[in-house]
Parts: C-alpha cells; sequence; structure tokens
C-alpha cells in the first residue's frame, strides 16, 4: 500500500518497503490491450468531446497500468530521450507538476515556461508561432493559456501532438479523465453510481465536459447550485442524449442524501454582484463533518483544488475526503495520455 | 417630373429578397467592393408580397458562383439568386446554409484566441439553421446573432 492508500501491482507481488525502485520492463512490452483500430500515437488531446467512451476506457487502462512508476516503485524508461514542450502562459502548480512528473517517471524530459514573463510571447510573438518553433525541439506540447480555443490553435500549427492543459475557461481534458479515474478507482464502475455535481455549475466549463463524460459512462447525476449558477441547457441537453436524465436542485442537504460520490467545484465570489449574496449562497454550499452526517457512509468526494472553503478542513481526516488521491491521480493519467500520444504504448 | 428607377440588367446576378436592411453585409460577405469593374444597384426597402419589405443587390456583368453565394445565407436564409443573360433569368436558385463557415464570422466570445493576433481564419460548424446558431471550431461558443458579427 502506498501512503495513497493505492495497491500497486509491484506491491501486492511484495516488494518490500524501502526497497529501491527496480527497472522494469512492463512497458517495454508493447502488446498491452488496445481496442480495434483505435490509434492514439501522433493525437492531439483538445477536448474530451474528441474521444469516444471507448477511447476513454483505453486511457483509463493504461492509466492503471501506469500506476507503480507513477507511486515511484518502478522505474520506466518507456519514453526515455523524448522531449515533452511545456507551454504555460498562466500558472497552474497541480497541472503543471503533474505533466512534469509523468514524464519523469517515465523517463523523459520536459522543456518549457511556466510564465509568459520572459518568454517571446511577452515580445509580442503570437501563439501561432512560438508553437510553430517549439514543436520543432519536442515531441509533444503540454499548453495552458488564457484563451479559449487556444490549444485547438496550436494543433493546428504544430506537427507534434497538442495536450490541452486548460484554455482559458474552455478545456480541460486531462482533468476530466483523471476525475472518471478517480470515480472509477474509488467506486469501482461509473455507470449506475450517483454522481452530484455541486457549486458554480454555470460558469465552470470543466464540469460541463465532466457532466458530458459522466453521463457518457452512465452515470445518474444531480445538479446542485443556486439557479443563477446552475448547469447551463445546453450541457443538459448533451447529458440528456447520452440517455441521462439529470435532476437540478439548489438544496445540497437534500441531494446529498443519495450521492456516492459528490464533486465539489468553487463559487467565484465575482460572480456575484452583491457580497452579502455571495457570501450566503457560499456558506450554504460549505461541506463540514454536520452535512454529511445525513450522507451515505462511503460516500466520495472530490474537488479539483485549489479550494477556498468550499470543504472544511475538518472533512480532510474522514474517509469520505478523495481530493488529494484525485490530484494524485492526475500522474498516471498524464503518463498514460503522454505514453499513448507518444507512441510509447498502444 | 423625373421618375427615377432600377432598370433590368442586361447580364450579371440579381440577389433577390435579402432580408431588409441586410443589403450592405451581403456585398460585404461576397466580397464585392469599390474595385468592382461593373455597375452595383443596391435597392433598399423595397416592397415585397412575401416580407413585407426586402432588399434587392444588382451586380453587372459578373456570374457569380453559387458556392460564394451560399454565404449570404447566413445574413439572409430566403434570399434568392437569379443568373441574368440577355436581360432573361438563366439560372434561380435559392441560398442554402454551408455547413462550415470560414472567414466571413468573427467570434462572439472576446476571450476566444480567433479575436487575438493570430494568423488564422475564424472557423464555425453550422449547428442549427433555423434559427442559425454556429458553433465556433476553436472556443466551442456557440454563435446566434451572426449578422451581427460578419467580419
Amino acid at each position: 500500500m502506498s501512503a495513497l492508500g493505492y495497491k500497486s501491482e509491484t506491491a501486492s507481488r511484495g516488494a518490500a518497503a524501502g526497497q529501491e525502485p527496480r527497472e522494469t520492463a512492463l512497458y517495454d512490452d508493447r502488446r498491452l490491450p488496445t481496442g480495434a483500430g483505435m490509434t492514439f500515437k501522433g493525437m492531439d488531446v483538445v477536448s474530451i468531446r474528441d474521444f469516444s467512451r471507448e477511447q476513454i476506457e483505453h486511457i483509463l487502462k493504461i492509466a492503471d497500468k501506469m500506476l507503480p512508476a507513477a507511486l515511484g516503485e518502478e522505474r520506466s524508461i518507456l519514453l526515455e530521450g523524448r522531449v515533452l514542450g511545456s507551454l504555460f502562459y498562466e500558472p497552474s502548480t497541480r497541472t503543471r507538476l503533474s505533466f512534469e512528473t509523468a514524464m519523469a517517471r517515465l523517463g523523459g524530459q520536459t522543456v518549457g515556461f511556466d510564465e509568459p514573463r520572459g518568454s517571446s510571447a511577452q515580445k509580442g510573438e503570437t501563439l501561432a508561432d512560438t508553437i510553430r518553433m517549439v514543436s520543432q525541439y519536442a515531441d509533444a506540447l503540454v499548453l495552458r493559456h488564457p484563451q479559449e480555443g487556444a490549444a485547438r490553435l496550436a494543433a493546428h500549427f504544430s506537427d507534434k501532438p497538442v495536450i490541452n492543459a486548460g484554455d482559458g475557461a474552455g478545456q480541460h481534458p486531462t482533468q476530466t479523465l483523471l476525475d472518471l479515474y478517480t470515480i472509477r478507482k474509488e467506486r469501482k464502475s461509473i455507470e449506475g453510481q450517483h454522481i452530484v455535481l455541486v457549486g458554480d455549475l454555470k460558469y465552470g466549463r470543466t464540469v460541463h465536459s465532466l457532466a458530458e463524460a459522466l453521463s457518457l459512462f452512465g452515470a445518474n447525476l444531480t445538479f446542485v447550485a443556486p439557479a443563477t449558477l446552475q448547469m447551463p441547457i445546453e450541457t443538459i441537453k448533451h447529458v440528456e442524449a447520452n440517455g441521462v436524465k439529470p435532476k437540478t436542485t439548489a438544496s445540497l442537504h437534500e441531494a446529498i442524501k443519495e450521492a456516492d460520490v459528490l464533486y465539489v467545484t468553487r463559487i467565484q465570489k465575482e460572480r456575484f454582484p452583491d457580497p452579502a449574496e455571495y457570501l450566503k449562497v457560499a456558506g450554504s454550499y460549505r461541506i463540514d463533518k454536520e452535512l454529511l452526517g445525513s450522507a451515505k457512509p462511503d460516500l466520495v468526494i472530490m474537488h479539483p483544488l485549489p479550494r477556498v472553503g468550499e470543504i472544511a478542513p475538518e472533512v480532510d481526516g474522514t474517509p469520505h475526503a478523495a481530493y488529494f488521491r484525485q490530484a494524485f491521480n492526475g500522474v498516471p493519467v498524464r503518463m498514460a495520455i503522454l505514453a499513448l500520444v507518444l507512441g510509447g504504448i498502444r | 417630373m423625373k421618375e427615377f428607377k432600377v432598370t433590368p440588367i442586361r447580364n450579371g446576378t440579381v440577389i433577390d429578397h435579402i432580408a431588409m436592411g441586410m443589403a450592405m453585409k451581403v456585398l460585404r460577405i461576397i466580397g464585392v467592393k469599390d474595385d468592382v469593374g461593373s455597375t452595383v444597384s443596391i435597392l433598399m426597402h423595397v416592397p415585397s408580397a412575401k416580407a413585407g419589405w426586402k432588399d434587392i443587390v444588382k451586380i453587372e456583368d459578373r456570374e457569380l458562383d453559387p458556392k460564394e453565394l451560399d454565404r449570404i445565407a447566413l445574413v439572409s436564409p430566403n434570399a434568392t439568386i437569379n443568373i441574368i443573360r440577355d436581360y432573361n433569368v438563366a439560372e434561380k436558385f435559392v441560398v442554402e446554409v454551408p455547413e462550415v463557415v470560414r472567414g466571413i464570422v468573427k467570434c462572439a466570445n472576446p476571450g476566444c484566441i480567433t479575436n487575438q493576433n493570430e494568423p488564422v481564419e475564424t472557423e464555425f460548424a453550422v449547428v442549427e439553421k433555423k434559427p442559425l446558431v454556429l458553433r465556433c471550431h476553436y472556443c466551442d461558443r456557440l454563435l446566434t446573432d451572426v449578422a451581427e458579427h460578419i467580419i
């Protein structure tokens, strides 16, 4: 068992604690299962909508295979000699570090910048030109950019695979993938699970992508938000088209009773013209031990982090809290994505 | 009293049943500018039996490509095209909304990368034809007031 509570294959084979990680040929075995006709090599990862359920399943399966190396229990040389260009035009602690960790755990290297200051962008270079240049240096690019659609544009100008690490208020597909991976890991399956999404459901585009992906897997969905921040009709239509009839409510107290997974998102202060209204709404969606009194004993609480008071610290020590494991899951999931698009694995 | 009227054209293209007030946008969409080598007549606010009022555009000595003309459907879905040869209507067809719209509509999302100084043409998928709804290929946002966002 790791400190995170995940049991890797190595651990289950009885590797002694504190033993040096051993180099493994596990990932040199390219004969891992792959769906008929699925090719990830060279593929861009821009939006979760670009992926079929079958493709998502495959990524999650590969992420599981990556777990021993993600935990540092095995060494992988799968992407040895490969270079990831990491272009972060705005800061993002978790996403950037987990991509760099993922690349390092697979024996690859990362070059790039973590803020536009000092980069050629500050001198007025277009994103298109930067992408054209870096795609000559690196084998794949990961891009975080404040403008929506930046990753799609980058994919247009790059002859190497582009992985979207968040484009403004737009898409963040690797977050969706790690959320799906976490739910499956924590609950054994996604299908049939009662998943409650709470918080700012209107403006958070990543929560729209997650709702759409969850409906693709047949989860039951409840959307909890004040009327002004409720899930947009377009997303609800999309979810319904996948055969899921979501419930919408403003009452978390009611919704939490049936929940298997509670996915909490941040309510942003700037969405409210009246600060008093913000405090009232934010207060009514705060997760604490008292609220959890009416929840199922095996309820799983997730949050993409960073949190700003949505979940009381007293919840961290309860078995419900899965958000730090969720953050860790960014590593095996991004390892899987990097290995697949770089052709290190099929 | 001297009477002014627009006379029939001998050869060229007549775009009829343009939605009222959209004639200038139609010209912009099909790329007819002041460097055109023939006469262009624009009739605005013309009585119409079908729609109350309409606009009409007549371009002399030029037969426009039907594919180009389909772009007109973005601002005027009921427009009809008449190709005139020797004062007769040689061909007549209605415009059709294309499946993909490139380079003629600006994304309404100020946060979209296509509204920055990037060397890229806008691109939209047509999600619904009536009423017209476009989806930006880059930022994924929906655009409904298309006529307001002609480049």
